[in-house]
């Protein structure tokens, strides 16, 4: 039965559409998550306000647990759905790079949009650098990036390194994020007083 | 809206209102993580932000100069994909732009201002929230995705190269934090 986009014939509008509304949901609990604050984001690399990491875990647990479900009732295919292939130097080199900038500018683009949105100035001058960046990476480094499209693995995911089943890999996440909540309502007890 | 903050707000901010707080993360979490399933359910994949300013990147570069932006893999591999106007990708971000809007503005957190850390000014701020996005595009490029397309997709289907570049991220995220950025935000 789904995904939807492997067992119905959806015309480009009715996609586009879609894709317009899983937008809509996307900014609206970005929002509501207080991601459109550079201050809330930033607060979560001194410790004394760890939504953004809540927010984050609780998503990702949500839709994992949602996909193995669906999975496992055999409403949802799991071998159609994309699964970026996996470059381990580049997620490492990528993931650096996209850190510094992170802290550096105070967003992601998914969160500088949000901001933007909500009139913050400093998202949108930082939405222009996405832009610079994206332009600039595919005018200097597309020799990379065929390289790095070359290299990749694809549908390389924990169950499949390991044999476990995604179920306890669920489990697993549920369990880690129950104690991560616990250790990080201590950590922003502990650095409150970093709190500008 | 409250009679009270507006009478004690300062001349021609008149319109402002006291904010509405944020969700309590955990429900807000959930929120996207049920966004981000449906979107896995639809559409056979994730959520994504920076494919959208390549896949722009790519067509103004082809209006400059068709043969120069065929010259790059990048932009002709987005140039395969169509038009910005029918990409996936864009209207996806065009959806979170006004979803975010709509929220913000609900919730009255809608201003046109500046916001930056207590140590530093608003032109400073201005010039690393620049580069910081230049920065964390060039990344995003070359990890093949950002803390949406990656970390939060594909961590969803515990994509192993996803873990690792939220590993990766938040290691680099804390480390120049602590090491260098402690004037910006404290």
């Amino acid at each position: 039965m789904f995904p939807l986009s492997s067992t119905m014939e959806l015309t480009q509008a009715t996609t586009l559409g879609l894709a317009l509304v899983i937008g809509l949901g996307f900014g609206f609990f970005l929002e509501k998550a207080g991601f459109g604050s550079t201050r809330k984001l930033a607060a979560v690399f001194y410790f004394y306000d760890m939504a953004v990491v809540k927010v984050m875990f609780t998503a990702i647990v949500t839709a994992m647990a949602g996909i193995f479900i669906l999975s496992s009732a055999g409403a949802l295919d799991f071998a159609e759905l994309y699964i970026e292939p996996s470059n381990y130097p580049a997620a490492i080199i990528g993931g650096i790079v996209f850190g510094v900038g992170f802290i550096v500018g105070g967003y992601c683009p998914g969160t500088s949009l949000a901001a933007a949105a909500t009139g913050k100035i400093d998202g949108w001058v930082f939405i222009a650098g996405i832009f610079i960046g994206s332009y600039a990476y595919a005018e200097f480094l597309s020799g990379f990036d065929t390289w790095l499209a070359a290299s990749a693995r694809p549908d390389v995911t924990l169950p499949s390194l390991t044999g476990i089943p995604m179920g306890w890999f669920v489990l697993l996440f549920i369990g880690f994020l129950a104690l991560a909540g616990w250790g990080m309502s201590l950590a922003e007890k502990k650095f409150a007083g970093l709190r500008p | 809206m409250s009679s009270m903050t507006a009478a004690n707000a300062p001349a021609g901010t008149a319109t402002k209102r006291v904010p509405a707080p944020y969700w309590n993360p955990y429900l807000a979490g959930f929120g996207l993580g049920l966004v981000l399933l449906a979107a896995y359910l639809i559409a056979g994949r994730g959520l994504g932000a920076t494919g959208a300013f390549s896949s722009v990147a790519a067509w103004l570069a082809n209006l400059i100069s068709p043969e120069h932006a065929q010259a790059s893999a990048v932009h002709a591999r987005y140039l395969e994909s169509g038009s910005p106007a029918t990409a996936w990708l864009v209207w996806l971000l065009a959806g979170s732009f006004i979803g975010a809007g709509v929220s913000g503005y609900m919730a009255g957190r809608t201003s046109l201002t500046i916001e930056r850390g207590p140590s530093i000014t608003d032109n400073q701020r201005l010039v690393l929230a620049l580069v910081g996005g230049i920065i964390a595009g060039v990344g995003a490029k070359i990890a093949r995705g950002c803390t949406s397309g990656q970390a939060l997709t594909g961590a969803a289907v515990l994509n192993a190269g996803s873990l690792v570049f939220m590993g990766a991220v938040f290691v680099a995220g804390y480390a120049v934090a602590w090491l260098f950025a402690r004037k910006e935000w404290l």
